[in-house]
């Protein structure tokens, strides 16, 4: 399919590869993020890879959009990359419930569910990190299974605790530093997602796999950090 | 090289933060590029004062500022008009003044505009986090240990005394960027415009907004009529990367126009300011009234030009 290019002003462009929330899609938008970081054409200042699109922000004194476009529409002719790019599993260790996952149960109540077979839902899957977004470091990462379709909370919560780990419709994310948010909160990691004094600040990366593993309190306090 | 101690804040104010040209190229990571919200203020305020336009300033907003300079130093105030004095003497702003130790600078309250600049000559001595010494108060990194300024804080400079010579200096009225309080934002059509019925779209170009008390650095938000969606189209969309001066619209049909402290959204774009006007985003202060002017992307690179123009002159006029 051939990318739709839109203007977000006069020093943006986003590229959608795609429509929802889709692993193909995702893929592609990684493959272009990388091949324009490599070719960087004349202009652009960086990229922004997001679920289904890449927003390039351009230098307006130095690129045409016109030209920009042409160029960004050559560049989208790859191949695409396959389900077989290289994805280690990351395992990330979660505190489900109690202080640590204040809204474990409302969630197992909305579903009908017992507490242990949401947490066996959660930690069943391998999810992909298809963006970081929202905070420095925070995961937007799918699909959740359909038994744990959980709509946002009525009312966010103003403090969320670094390290939550919450879900919100087919989606799971970790909030990596204090902030507020409207997401169902269902456990908390002692992995520092996020820092900005090293080489790699964020954690995770767009395209990880991820799989979470219940840990005790104890076991939490005593991580490794 | 030896640090000397510059300035001590006694009072920030709302909120006073170390800001330069921002962080750019790390948005793949959620790291959004936090920066001056004037960049134009904060440009000129350093080249006056003998530094680099992408040096560190502090940023001041709106009212309650004072700190003691506790070196000889060369400083200007540039930006939103808070009435400064120096131990109580106005203070003519964009222009390039002389502090001796013990002198306290005092930004008390709004004339117009939104944010001043102060810059000091040599710079700030700050560690760059992530390419920039910018503040990212949300995330707690980078500026003055990853916060705002509060009372007691000391700041070092580097080298001021190397500076002094530049007392004196000013620009021409005509490049000085006087904040109003009626405000005319021009802007191109967002990438979701085509989603909203075309009286949103009409009203939107209208009506006149006023900006509301709860705008802070991650956006301006608007009250005003609100702007209706097609019905039956969900509140939110598929989230996508976003731009300082991108106008979303949130459920409620009360506009917000982003700030540099954003990357990634969910809401839709009806429009975006040029980037010439994105300075002046910085200086809408609550209860100011914006309109929205559409143009086109070669109006919008000829008034780019034309900011660019400004600095290029205040850059060649003061180097030597």
């Amino acid at each position: 399919m051939p990318p739709m290019i839109r203007h977000l002003g006069d020093r943006g462009l986003l590229v959608e590869l795609g429509r929802g929330i889709d692993p193909a899609v995702n893929r592609r938008v990684k493959q272009l993020h990388r091949i324009i970081a490599r070719e960087r054409p004349h202009g652009v200042v960086e990229t922004v890879p997001a679920y289904a699109s890449l927003l390039v922000v351009f230098d307006p004194l130095q690129a045409s959009p016109e030209a920009l476009k042409r160029q960004i529409i050559g560049l989208c002719d790859f191949e695409d990359a396959g389900p077989t790019e290289d994805r280690a599993v990351v395992e990330i260790p979660v505190v489900y419930g109690g202080e640590a996952g204040p809204d474990l149960d409302a969630v197992a109540a909305h579903h009908g569910l017992s507490r242990e077979a949401v947490i066996g839902l959660h930690t069943g899957t391998v999810y992909r990190v298809y963006m970081i977004g929202f905070t420095p470091g925070f995961p937007y990462m799918g699909e959740l299974p359909e038994a744990l379709d959980t709509p946002r909370r009525d009312t966010p919560r103003t403090h969320i605790p670094k390290g939550s780990v919450a879900i919100a419709q087919r989606q799971t994310g970790i909030y990596p530093a204090v902030s507020p948010g409207g997401w169902q909160i269902i456990g908390r990691t002692p992995v520092a997602l996020f820092d900005p004094r090293k080489e790699t600040p964020s954690f995770l990366t767009m395209g990880d796999a991820v799989r979470f593993t219940p840990i005790t309190g104890e076991e939490a306090a005593q991580w490794p950090l | 090289m030896a640090a000397v101690d510059l300035l001590e804040i006694i009072t920030p104010g709302i909120l006073a933060s170390i800001q330069d040209a921002g962080r750019q190229g790390f948005g793949e990571i959620g790291v959004a590029p936090s920066g001056a919200a004037d960049s134009y203020a904060c440009r000129i305020g350093n080249l006056l004062v003998g530094n680099l336009e992408n040096a560190a300033a502090i940023e001041i907003t709106l009212m309650g500022f004072q700190a003691r300079f506790l070196t000889e130093t060369v400083f200007a105030v540039t930006g939103a008009d808070l009435q400064p004095s120096l131990n109580g003497r106005a203070l003519p702003m964009w222009t390039a003044l002389k502090a001796a130790p013990g002198d306290i600078l005092d930004l008390p309250s709004p004339v117009c505009g939104c944010r001043a600049y102060l810059s000091v000559g040599g710079g700030l001595h700050i560690p760059a986090v992530m390419g920039s010494r910018s503040t990212n108060i949300g995330a707690g990194f980078g500026g003055f240990d990853g916060r705002m300024l509060r009372a007691g804080d000391r700041l070092t400079g580097c080298r001021p005394g190397h500076y002094l010579a530049c007392a004196g200096r000013s620009i021409p009225d005509a490049l000085k960027a006087l904040p109003v309080s009626e405000w005319v934002l021009r802007v191109i059509p967002g990438p979701q415009h085509d989603q909203f019925p075309e009286t949103s779209r009409l009203q939107f170009y209208e009506v006149a907004y006023t900006v509301s008390g709860k705008s802070d650095r991650t956006g301006v938000r608007l009250e005003g009529p609100t702007i209706g969606k097609e019905a039956g189209a969900p509140d939110s969309i598929l989230s996508e990367g976003i731009l300082c001066g991108a106008i979303q619209i949130p459920g409620d049909g009360k506009p917000i126009i982003l700030l540099n402290e954003t990357v990634t959204g969910g809401y839709r774009k009806i429009a975006v300011v040029i980037a010439a006007d994105l300075p002046l985003l910085g200086q809408l202060a609550p209860g100011d009234t914006v309109r929205f002017q559409e143009t086109d992307l070669s109006s919008a690179l000829d008034l780019l030009r034309r900011v660019e123009a400004a600095v290029d002159w205040v850059r060649g006029n003061f180097s030597d």
